[in-house]
């Protein structure tokens, strides 16, 4: 039977007699299942048990990656305390922070310019923006390092214009990891914003101008304010994932610059600490959580999605 | 009655005392309907009167909450959409977008299962002339013709009451018109059961063969246009079909197929006749008395004479009076502190009558009508826009 | 209030760079977004040695033969099996629940709401290593199932959140006015639902497609010795990426680009008629 049918059939009121019928109740429980269940098995579950885990305490006496359970809340408290973990952490958020911040300064200017000047060009701006996203992730970050090398231009220009020593370079550095994690998100930042920006009806900036507003107050009062609901999705879309990830960390920086998600990924897979691999996600997860409810708070927005 | 006969019943249409409640209101309350097959049927009234709901239930969209719905002496209450012979032209033409209008009015007679349907498309896209753009999309065609592809994909079926539901509300005037002529023309050459739905009073008389005005969920009065505009039985029919202008009176006596009725202004005849159904009649009972502006005579004072020339009179000073080329338009204000709303056509290049002037108005007894007392006399009158 | 003198120079200048400035900005910005892109196509014609880092010379060899180095055709075909596998088992299962979300009431709507969307919010270290654990207590294999699982479990709310738009736009009437035409429910949705949603899948299986291909992270937990072509080029990246990945990235951005070009153009056309 056609999935169409089948989602069709599900659809389909009972056979009636004659007396009036009620849609079939159970249907969209039908439908959801499947997905549901997917998710609930392995989303749900597994963070579940992640988080008994993250109370495990090694068997004494035991092999390395052999845990016990003895709900051990403190380790909770000991991670935290841990200068190893909560160095990274905050560093996590410092960079994810940075990046935001410069995703906004470069896409926010680039989505106005496509909503504003793109005129009919305008859908094919937006496909240069997401052109990057079909070079592989990996391929890019790695083509930054290299553009970034001592040998390659950019350096070149910096250490002409004097912004660098003669020896200098700009990789590894915390200056590239900010700047590769910038650039994998910045369509996240534009194309909200974008979608924001093109809803704006240009009679209230007409408006605006009618009553007596310079074109930059009409920006700061009328345009600007009716595309904060892009903007908060671009930071957060930016945000959240930038705090998680290792890639950019592990490609472009020294040990120095690790973020919490090499921490994890290294505890987890490499010295098989299972229980402080989980403790630093959950506490990961958390700190994200409180400082996205903080920032929508402040901000006050509907739906995100 | 088997199940394929549903699907081709034909005959008059019976709504038999349907009633749609929902939690809070009811919005149809026991409204019962006989519309005899090739008729052209409006039901008229204002927004929320319960009209389109009654569409709706006889299209199939809506069960009803009790009552019967009949084609001839099929039962088609509580059948789905498609098994009724029922097809509905909606307000917001519901065109196929991903369709080219060609396949959008092939739809119905496809899904029947009729084997070529070439003959029946090309014969309706000639009724509404559009032959032409048979190949383009929805999105390309105008809102006329849109309208227009919505009529064609209807009635190519063939059905045995067509429903439209306000379908000419998004067109500008002119071209409103012009579709009210299209549409009752199609609708004699193709001899379907019309019923349509509008809030427009003009429309509906305009098109219709019998209107049914309804309000607040019940009927107020049916039948032919003339019928409701020049004798209604309630308030609500005299205000929203036309303008009326209503005051109230009290009953002198009846002597034979008169009935003399009294108010400060003084003293009315009227014909038994014009008197709605079931008004009390005896002395001293109040009633409402109606007379349509158009209908109503007006001269300075100075120049009528003493006696009244055509019927009943009043006397007053003129308030308002608008010039509107055809008609110059007076509001009175009688001895009695009633204001009365005047047409006076414009027969002859004379003066207006300036504010302040006095007059005499007068109309033949015939012209009026009576209504019970106990009506709204603000009922049906046009109100400016109130969300609620 | 027309003139036939010019504006003042101070006026012209200011209008001038008021928008230019803006397109400038705008131009700096692209630039900066193709560069890596146009570096790696450049750097795919390099006569590299094992490590592709300093240019050589201009050589079309590795297009000649971009299956040359070990591995990068197998993972690029890894990744492409992969990913179609996702986008079927992802679109269909979150276009259920796109339809059930719109055009159903039912009790527990916020706690499904949330199920649906924590994924989107969760790092993907934490996404990836919690499935490891799961798979690791429960001794199930780790090889292409368990990517599959993984990327089918990330992608879902992906699809649910693109559906979901489409669903919710379309108007409900056209499918009583299918109805009104003698269709039953099961023609109203093949005919008129089905293919109205039709682009709004279309983009949710692309979606799933780009999402599952590009995917690193998760894919590095949970994939054991199956290897995607982006682990294979993180994990070469310690020693030496081959041109011939360089040529493959380039010719899927190729693809791609031009893919999405075309369509564009299409419906652009198509509006004009």
């Amino acid at each position: 039977m056609s999935i169409a049918a089948a989602i069709a059939d599900t659809l389909e009121e009972q056979p009636h007699h004659n007396k009036p019928q009620k849609a079939g109740k159970l249907t969209p429980y039908w439908l959801m299942l499947p997905g549901l269940l997917w998710l609930a098995i392995f989303f749900v579950v597994p963070l579940v048990t992640l988080f008994g885990t993250s109370l495990m305490t090694p068997v004494p006496g035991g092999e390395v990656g052999e845990f016990e359970q003895t709900f051990h809340f403190a380790n909770y408290w000991n991670t935290l305390t841990d200068s190893t973990y909560y160095v990274p952490l905050f560093r996590s958020f410092l960079y994810a922070g940075a990046a935001t911040l410069l995703a906004l300064a470069i896409g926010y200017p680039l989505a106005y310019a496509i909503a504003f000047k793109g005129g009919k060009y305008r859908n094919l701006l937006l496909v240069l923006v997401i052109a990057p996203f079909f070079v592989s992730f990996i391929l890019r970050t790695v083509a930054w390092r290299q553009i970034l090398a001592d040998e390659g231009p950019v350096v070149a220009i910096l250490r002409w214009a004097g912004l660098v020593s003669e020896t200098g370079g700009v990789y590894p550095s915390a200056f590239a990891v900010i700047m590769g994690l910038t650039y994998n998100f910045l369509p996240f930042m534009t194309l909200p914003i974008y979608a924001s920006l093109e809803r704006v009806d240009h009679r209230l900036i007409e408006a605006a101008g009618d009553l007596y507003a310079k074109p930059i107050t009409g920006f700061r009062k009328v345009t600007f304010p009716l595309s904060l609901p892009g903007v908060v999705a671009g930071t957060l879309l930016t945000f959240i994932p930038a705090a998680g990830d290792y890639v950019n960390a592990a490609l472009l920086g020294r040990p120095s610059n690790t973020m919490i998600g090499n921490r994890i990924e290294y505890t987890f897979l490499s010295v098989n600490d299972y229980p402080t691999a989980a403790v630093l996600s959950f506490i990961l997860m958390a700190s994200i959580l409180v400082l996205v409810l903080f920032y929508v708070r402040r901000l006050g927005t509907e739906d995100l999605v | 009655m088997s199940k394929t006969d549903i699907t081709k019943a034909e005959g008059d249409l019976y709504l038999e005392n349907l009633v749609k409640s929902f939690a809070d209101f009811t919005a149809v309350d026991n409204l019962s309907l006989h519309v005899p097959q090739g008729h052209f049927f409006a039901l008229l009234g204002p927004s929320g009167c319960g009209k389109t709901t009654t569409l709706r239930m006889v299209a199939g969209l809506e069960p009803p909450t009790a009552g019967r719905i009949r084609i001839g002496e099929a039962d088609i209450t509580y059948e789905k959409p498609y098994r009724r012979p029922v097809n509905t032209v909606f307000q917001n033409y519901a065109l196929f977008p991903h369709m080219t209008i060609w396949e959008n009015v092939a739809f119905g007679l496809r899904r029947r299962g009729v084997k070529d349907v070439t003959k029946q498309v090309d014969d309706a896209l000639a009724l509404i002339e559009l032959s032409a753009v048979a190949k383009r999309k929805p999105a390309q065609l105008s809102g006329g013709q849109q309208q227009r592809v919505a009529l064609a994909r209807a009635i190519v079926n063939r059905p045995a009451v067509l429903l439209l539901d306000e379908p000419l509300g998004a067109l500008d005037l002119k071209l409103r018109r012009q579709m009210q002529l299209e549409l009752k023309r199609i609708q004699t050459e193709v001899g379907l059961t019309f019923i349509h739905v509008t809030h427009d009073q003009e429309e509906a008389m305009t098109m219709a063969d019998t209107v049914a005005v309804m309000n607040n969920g019940v009927i107020e009065q049916l039948g032919p246009p003339t019928e409701l505009y020049e004798s209604p039985h309630t308030a609500f029919v005299a205000n929203f079909l036309g303008q009326s202008n209503l005051f109230g009176a009290q009953v002198v006596q009846t002597s034979g197929d008169d009935v003399i009725l009294e108010d400060s202004d003084g003293r009315f005849v009227m014909p038994r006749a014009r008197v709605a159904d079931r008004v009390n009649l005896t002395a001293g009972t109040r009633v409402l008395v109606g007379v349509r502006p158009e209908k109503i005579h007006i001269e300075a004072l100075d120049d009528a004479a003493p006696a009244p020339s055509h019927g009943n009179f009043v006397d007053g000073v003129v308030v308002t009076s608008s010039f509107l080329g055809v008609s110059t338009q007076y509001e009175v204000r009688t001895s009695g502190g009633d204001v009365i709303n005047v047409f006076a056509q414009n027969l002859s290049a004379r003066e207006m009558l300036s504010t302040g002037s006095r007059v005499r108005l007068s109309w033949l007894p015939v012209h009026g009508f009576v209504l019970s007392g106990s009506e709204d006399i603000n009922a049906g009158v046009e109100q400016e826009l109130v969300l609620s | 209030m027309s003139t036939t003198a010019k504006a003042p120079a101070t006026v012209r200048m200011r209008t001038w760079s008021g928008d230019n400035v803006l397109k400038i900005y705008a131009f700096i910005a692209f630039v900066y977004l193709l560069l890596p892109v146009a570096y790696t196509f450049v750097f795919s014609f390099n006569d590299a040695g094992r490590t592709n880092l300093v240019w050589r010379g201009f050589t079309l060899d590795n297009w000649r033969n971009p299956c040359g180095a070990p591995q990068v055709c197998e993972s690029v075909v890894n990744s492409v099996v992969l990913a179609a596998g996702v986008t079927v088992v992802a679109t269909i299962l979150g276009a259920m629940i796109a339809f059930a979300l719109v055009r159903h009431q039912f009790r527990g709507r916020s706690t499904t709401n949330l199920t649906i969307f924590l994924p989107m919010a969760t790092p993907e270290v934490v996404l990836g290593s919690s499935l490891l654990a799961l798979f690791l207590n429960v001794f199930v294999p780790l090889g292409f199932w368990t990517v599959f699982i993984a990327h089918v479990m990330f992608c879902i709310s992906f699809v649910v959140v693109t559906v979901k738009a489409r669903v919710a736009s379309l108007d409900a009437r056209l499918e009583q006015a299918a109805m009104d035409l003698y269709a039953s429910e099961r023609e109203a949705f093949r005919r008129i639902t089905l293919p109205l949603v039709m682009p709004g899948i279309a983009a949710a299986a692309l979606l799933a497609f780009s999402l599952s291909f590009d995917d690193f992270i998760i894919t590095n937990f949970n994939s054991g010795q199956f290897t995607t072509f982006p682990k294979f080029v993180y994990v070469a990246s310690t020693r030496g990426i081959p041109a011939q990945a360089n040529v493959i990235a380039s010719a899927m951005f190729f693809i791609a680009l031009a893919l999405v070009l075309i369509s564009q153009i299409r419906s652009m056309r198509r509006k004009e008629v």
